[in-house]
């Protein structure tokens, strides 16, 4: 078993940085076996949480096919949430998108798929920059209570969760606190 | 925060926040179709007591790129004159159900009074001789994004330059340059200077242009000269004005910067298209991306009372 | 007739202090001392038991501005306040620069009988500055203190004419010190606050320079001169010297000006506009020694009414002045580190003086003497309701804060005109 990264504040850790990197190498295979091929693949990362999986993803499928170059990208979505003066939100970075999004297949990536808002929030950004020809959604952590009807195409894990519970996606594992 | 009225009333943290969200806003800015969902259903109101077409239109772009909707009053002096008051104008458009106020008043003060008749958000788009602080925030963009400034401004040094006793600009510009880290000098005559002055002054503008990092020229108006505050234009031009001798003499890399409208001939009398350091352009650029910054701090980010 | 009895207060006037209760009838005090009998009881326990409090300035604005206040109001809150005598200031419309004008307010007052009130006439015609108002006409009438107050004179030759004119007359120029020319537009004292919330300022400058023309004309002419609301700490320097000079003149200060500072202003309440304006805690402090060594004669409210309407304007439309009657004493209860003595002389005996009325105002409580006296709890620690002012307007710097001393009663020519806290009917 990898190293397990101290809980705190009664964390448990569920994942830990192996079987990230496993399930990393696994969504990448499964990206390019159900695009047959890499053509017109593009990754977007959500801010913050899937920026970084986002490039590991780009890295891992880089990895399998030393031919292919998956472009990658980031997206911050609070300009588009619907709860907008609900509840204080910090947008991250800047979207960085490098590319053109028009007739593209894009992966859009989180770390957490949880009520489905964030998403659904991305769909509308990404509408903003252009019209892909289609829109995939790979996470990390499928944690249910889906409050949208919207389904993961790639997912690492599925951990079933109470509402009152916190998880916390890394490189270096996943927690539940 | 739940209004915006001054720099004064911010802290360096606020300050941050509201440029680095700038940042998003130029971003949408650069799109094809540069607008976003986050304040739909929302209405601001601008309140414009005093004619000033950029400004509203600035606001109003930056509603609507936001998905706002707007509402416009340009009180003209007949109808305050009729017996509407300020307050009687903010709570009736204030029953109509607007969620912010942008105004602008030739009396110092007036948008403070106007919160005390609203639960809205007020924004003050420039009071009197007072403030003006989106004016200093999108200075202050301008500025850090020119000179690649994130962190602050330590060891900056800004020339504010012309009728500072009368401008809200100078007030509020000097503020958030000076809580950013920067050294401020005001340059003007004894009679253009508030009687207590914030920050340091001078009368020679020849001592120090070659030293300043960022000079920004302030509209010297005609109708000074009737109330004895300076001789005459030419007068304040031969010694303050921004001239082609002086513009060789400023440092390289200097930014030159003015809020326009500029009285060309007075306080600036070269072409400022031909002077390298000029960001004026700039400036009036970055005002939608502000005001979209700071409308959505105010409406959209959740940081409600 | 009935025979009031204020009883168990300690009496406080000129000659001295003691515990006594006061017996009055027909309008007059008719004894002073222990265990006395009456018919109707007014309770001083507690409280001390002084001469009636007499303001030196104060706008009643009937006629022409009844909005703000009427003579029937304005006298209402000075009975509120512990006063027995109140001197009108003559810039109302229009202004008492004519015997009718005066003949109108006197004749007000009297119908309202809540105080004595004392009409003051204007220096110059409309007091537009330009000629001089019919000074013996307005004698005749009753007036003995002249002003132009809401401005000064402006033209120094018409004052010096003034001057000598009214020697002889027996009578008082009194002198609203402000250089017009120098204060055009001013909103607040022109300081560091003021640089700051970008407004015109008021310099100190602008009354100092109009007092020390007139200490001057004064020493030239020899005639007698009252200041207005003296404002800073060099005003109090200029009259101090010529005080020392024996020059003959007289100052007052308002209550505001020894509390309250021009910081007041940055939260942009027009309720703290006032002229001359509020200053710095430097001038604040030297009127308080001022006061203190009498170099100022007297307190004096320039109780200023105006609407709410008015002063809810933006700061630099919004009309200057504050509400002063029912707040004087609290105030300068809270704020004076003075003998509670020295206090009631300047708020009662030594204005009584200066208008010409310590005859039957300001005057000891002995038998025979005017029952024109006040009541009140020293230390009773009390906050400004605006909504329960008998005055018509709202205009009170003092909203919220904390005043030292409450008046109990008031008793204006025996007839109690302000009793257990409530204006009498």
């Amino acid at each position: 078993m990898s190293e397990v990264p101290a809980g705190t504040n009664g964390a448990k850790q569920v994942l830990g940085a192996d079987d990230v990197r496993r399930a990393i190498t696994r969504m990448a295979h499964e990206i390019i076996e159900r695009n047959r091929g890499l053509d017109g693949v593009v990754l977007l990362g959500v801010q913050r949480g899937g920026v970084w999986l986002a490039e590991a993803l780009a890295a891992s499928i880089g990895d399998i096919d030393r031919e292919a170059h998956v472009p990658w990208g980031s997206l911050d979505v609070s300009l588009y949430r619907d709860d907008i003066g609900l509840r204080p939100v910090s947008p991250g970075a800047v979207s960085e998108i490098p590319f053109d999004l028009g007739g593209a297949t894009v992966v859009i990536v989180d770390d957490v798929l949880y009520t489905g808002r964030t998403v659904r929030a991305a769909f509308d950004a990404i509408g903003d920059y252009g019209r892909p020809e289609m829109m995939q959604l790979a996470v990390m952590v499928d944690r249910g209570h889906r409050q949208l009807p919207i389904r993961p195409d790639f997912v690492g894990r599925n951990l079933p969760t109470s509402t009152d519970e916190v998880v916390v996606v890394t490189e270096t594992g996943v927690a539940i606190s | 925060m739940k209004h915006l009225l001054a720099i004064d009333e911010l802290d360096v943290a606020d300050i941050h926040r509201l440029l680095e969200l700038t940042d998003h806003m130029v971003e949408v800015n650069q799109r094809p179709n540069p607008k976003v969902p986050a304040l739909r259903g929302r209405t601001v109101c601008n309140l414009f007591f005093e004619v000033s077409t950029r400004t509203r239109l600035s606001f109003e772009t930056a509603t609507r790129r936001l998905s706002g909707d707007v509402m416009t009053f340009t009180v003209s002096e007949s109808s305050v004159n009729k017996g509407e008051s300020l307050r009687d104008t903010v709570e009736t458009v204030a029953a109509m159900g607007v969620d912010a106020f942008v105004i602008r008043h030739r009396s110092s003060g007036a948008p403070w009074q106007a919160c005390r008749w609203t639960t809205a958000a007020v924004i003050n788009a420039g009071d009197g001789w007072h403030a003006h602080p989106t004016q200093a925030l999108l200075d202050a963009y301008t500025v850090r994004t020119e000179l690649g400034r994130t962190g602050g401004f330590d060891g900056l040094r800004l020339a504010i330059v012309g009728d500072v006793k009368h401008s809200r600009v100078a007030r509020s510009v000097g503020q958030i340059f000076a809580a950013l880290g920067a050294d401020v000098v005001l340059v003007a005559p004894a009679t253009l200077l508030p009687v207590v002055a914030e920050h340091a002054t001078s009368d020679r503008l020849d001592d120090i242009i070659g030293d300043v990092d960022v000079l920004y020229l302030l509209r010297m108006q005609r109708e000074r000269m009737s109330e004895a505050l300076v001789p005459n234009l030419h007068e304040y031009t031969e010694r303050f004005g921004l001239t082609a001798e002086r513009a060789a003499r400023l440092s390289d890399g200097a930014l030159v910067m003015h809020p326009g409208p500029m009285n060309r001939g007075v306080e600036i009398t070269v072409d400022p298209a031909e002077l390298p350091g000029s960001v004026i352009g700039h400036q009036v650029a970055n005002g939608v991306a502000v005001r979209m910054a700071v409308l959505f701090d105010l409406l959209g980010s959740g940081s409600v009372a | 007739m009935t025979r009031t009895l204020i009883r168990g207060g300690r009496v406080i006037d000129a000659t001295g202090e003691r515990m006594a209760d006061v017996a009055v009838e027909g309008g007059r005090v008719v004894d002073v001392g222990a265990g006395l009998g009456g018919d109707q009881v007014l309770d001083a326990g507690g409280c001390v038991v002084a001469p009636g409090l007499v303001d030196l300035h104060a706008h009643l604005r009937e006629p022409g501005g009844e909005q703000a206040e009427t003579i029937a109001s304005g006298t209402a809150a000075a009975a509120a306040g512990g006063y027995t005598a109140v001197v009108a200031m003559p810039n109302t419309e229009p202004a008492a620069d004519s015997r009718s004008v005066v003949d109108f307010v006197t004749a007000r007052a009297i119908a309202a009988g809540r105080c004595e009130v004392l009409p003051s006439g204007c220096i110059t015609v409309g007091r537009r500055g330009h000629e001089l108002a019919p000074f013996a006409e307005l004698t005749a009438a009753g007036v003995r203190l002249f002003t132009d107050d809401g401005s000064g004179v402006q033209d120094p030759l018409l004052m010096r004419r003034a001057l000598e004119y009214a020697r002889g007359l027996g009578i008082v120029l009194a002198q609203h010190c402000e250089v017009a020319r120098l204060t055009e537009g001013a909103v607040m004292h022109e300081g560091e606050c003021c640089s700051r919330l970008g407004v015109p300022g008021w310099p100190a400058l602008a009354e100092e320079l109009m007092l020390h023309r007139d200490l001057e004309l004064v020493r030239l002419t020899g005639t007698p001169m009252h200041f207005l609301h003296l404002s800073t700490a060099g005003s109090v320097e200029l009259v101090r010297a010529a005080k020392a000079d024996g020059l003959p003149v007289t100052a007052e200060v308002t209550p505001h000006h020894l509390s309250l500072t021009d910081e007041l202003l940055a939260s942009f309440d027009g309720n703290y506009k006032v002229n001359p304006p509020l200053r710095t805690m430097a001038d604040v402090e030297a009127l308080r020694v001022g006061l203190a060594d009498g170099t100022i004669d007297a307190i004096a409210t320039d109780h200023a009414p105006h609407s709410p309407e008015t002063k809810e304007q933006p700061l630099d439309v919004a009309p200057p002045g504050m509400l002063g009657l029912e707040t004087a004493l609290g105030v300068a209860l809270a704020h004076l580190d003075m003998p509670l003595a020295r206090v009631l002389a300047a708020l009662s005996w030594k204005p009584a003086t200066i208008a010409g009325v310590s005859d039957r105002h300001g005057g000891p409580i002995e038998p025979g003497g005017a029952a024109n006296l006040v009541v009140f709890d020293p230390d009773e620690r009390w906050e400004v309701a605006p909504a329960r002012l008998a005055s018509l307007s709202r205009n009170t710097p003092y909203r919220g804060v904390k005043l030292r001393g409450r008046v109990r009663h008031t008793l204006f020519d025996g007839r109690p005109t302000f009793r257990d806290g409530a204006v009498a009917t």
